[in-house]
């Protein structure tokens, strides 16, 4: 294995580290906003990482560019998504956690 | 490699525990919405699945299709059952008369569970390698008009189901609209968040799916991912609350839903008439004509898959916006 | 037993964990949920089927007919849950009734 697949399986494992502390969140937080909240941050970092990851894999210029495009729509849609979540929870009448 | 077999049947091994685990849980879940949730998940997790058995095609038709598109239609019914229910579905199914009594459901597992093992049985007596019909795709693929395989099954050498399975896809919406009308005026003006994502997203959507058509000839992709990525479109559309203008409802919709099937059966009508063999593309022009078909369907596949989302027939109604 | 025989498997068990919720659920769209993973598994077997052919790509007819399979499912689905609907606003629930209630 060459240096760039060093730093490849360095960024894919970093990225996936993300993804699980994410899950752990989703599993272990208490109310629906502090579950978004694990769920977005991390998944968008996470996601980020296995793309910078994948992308030193890539062929070409070309392939990197689409898996950067990739991770943009997710960021688009993943914080939108969460935004109506909330929205539509706080219609709901769903309480914020308080200690 | 020893380590990366390991590695592989780790993976796979997790994945179809997981696939057989998450099919349980959705099918056995009390709360209705939970048990959706969990299918959609399912959907997605099949997708991987088939990466993992070299079907990239399948992939992308089953993420947006069988994962996306079936998970929107599920939860919209759920939304319009609750309504009609009053918010039944949302309280687990605890009462006495829902749970299963054991002499209710001991035959069928018993009979169930002699069936699936005649079925392992039947599964692992099989050649371990069969070519199957990869020998004459393989050997015919020049004269087909494109290099992706799938899309030359589909569109060349099987193109006679894909016009079947065109016409089933009409015929489905025929029945969705054949049992009631939806009105077409707006019924809430959507929030921000919600209205620029549906104006960011909804061009892009049109241009992946025109690039997922075209890069079908030579790479995965196709018509039915590409009309499923127009669905998507068009499932956006509807959620952010828009509504065509009441004088496209008329004949424009209805021509743009049978464009695909009929070009289809013009074209499989030209090419009878002229070379006495139904849907036989000649070598020469089958690049051409598998776009063509393939556009047409890619629209009507789209409109007809946002259509199914819609749930009736449209019709001009009192007020509109 | 190698990876394609071991995803057939899978595939039939969720064949039959579909068959058994369609059978012992009375409610509706847990029929229709059912029904759906039910075609997956088939879908499964379809393709774990034809990826048998050692070094070489695997099989496309297969795959050409499971995408068909799919799509026709979702417009079987479709189709299901308006119906469903209607049934629902007629008799006011989406169960089937029980044996000896009706």
């Amino acid at each position: 294995m060459t240096l760039i697949d060093y730093l490849s399986a360095a960024l894919l494992i970093a990225g996936a580290i993300f993804f699980l502390a994410g899950t752990l969140g989703l599993l272990r937080f208490p109310d629906v906003y502090t579950r978004l909240h694990a769920l977005t941050k991390a998944d968008n970092v996470g996601l980020g990482l296995i793309m910078a990851g994948l992308s030193f894999q890539a062929e070409s210029w070309a392939v990197a560019g689409k898996l950067l495009l990739i991770w943009l729509l997710v960021l688009l849609a993943g914080a939108s998504v969460a935004h109506l979540v909330a929205r539509g929870a706080l219609k709901r009448g769903i309480r914020i956690w308080k200690r | 490699m020893e380590a990366l077999t390991l590695l592989e049947w780790g993976f796979d091994g997790l994945l179809g525990l997981g696939l057989l685990w998450l099919a349980w849980r959705a099918l056995t879940c009390p709360e209705l919405f939970k048990a959706i949730v969990l299918f959609i998940a399912f959907g997605l997790l099949m997708a991987l699945a088939w990466v993992r058995l070299d079907a990239p095609d399948v992939a992308l038709a089953e993420a947006a299709i069988g994962a996306g598109l079936t998970g929107a239609l599920l939860l919209a019914a759920f939304a319009k059952l609750s309504l009609v229910t009053g918010h039944e579905e949302l309280k687990p199914a605890r009462s006495e008369k829902n749970r299963i009594r054991f002499q209710h459901y001991w035959m069928p597992a018993t009979t169930l569970l002699l069936v699936t093992a005649g079925l392992f049985y039947v599964i692992l007596s099989l050649p371990p390698y069969a070519a199957g019909l990869s020998v004459e795709v393989a050997s015919n693929l020049d004269t087909s008009g494109v290099s992706n395989p799938v899309t030359a099954v589909l569109l060349n050498f099987r193109g006679y189901d894909t016009l079947l399975e065109m016409v089933v896809l009409l015929l489905a919406l025929l029945g969705v609209w054949s049992l009631g009308d939806t009105t077409i005026h707006r019924e809430a003006a959507p929030g921000l968040v919600l209205d620029t994502l549906a104006r960011v997203l909804v061009p892009l959507l049109i241009l992946v799916a025109a690039y997922l058509l075209w890069v079908g000839a030579h790479a995965p992709g196709g018509a039915f991912q590409a009309g499923a990525v127009l669905g998507a479109a068009g499932v956006l559309l509807l959620l952010s609350s828009w509504r065509p203008h009441a004088d496209l409802i008329a004949w424009p919709l209805r021509l743009m839903l049978v464009l695909g099937p009929a070009i289809f059966v013009i074209m499989a009508v030209l090419l009878y008439l002229t070379k006495g063999q139904l849907l036989e593309f000649p070598p020469a022009q089958a690049g051409i004509l598998i776009l063509i078909l393939e556009a047409v369907a890619t629209v009507s596949i789209g409109i007809t898959l946002a259509a199914l989302f819609l749930g009736g027939r449209p019709r001009r109604g009192k007020g509109q916006a | 037993m190698s990876a394609p025989f071991f995803y057939a498997l899978v595939g039939i068990g969720l064949f039959s964990l579909g068959l058994y919720g369609l059978i012992v659920h009375a409610h509706l769209l847990r029929k229709i949920l059912a029904l759906n993973i039910m075609g997956s598994g088939i879908f499964l077997v379809l393709v774990a089927l034809a990826k048998r052919t050692g070094e070489a790509p695997p099989d496309a007819v297969p795959h050409a007919m499971v995408i068909t399979g799919v799509v026709v499912a979702v417009s079987a689905t479709a189709l299901a849950l308006t119906l469903m609907l209607k049934l629902t606003a007629e008799t006011g629930r989406a169960e089937l009734p029980e044996k000896g209630r009706e």
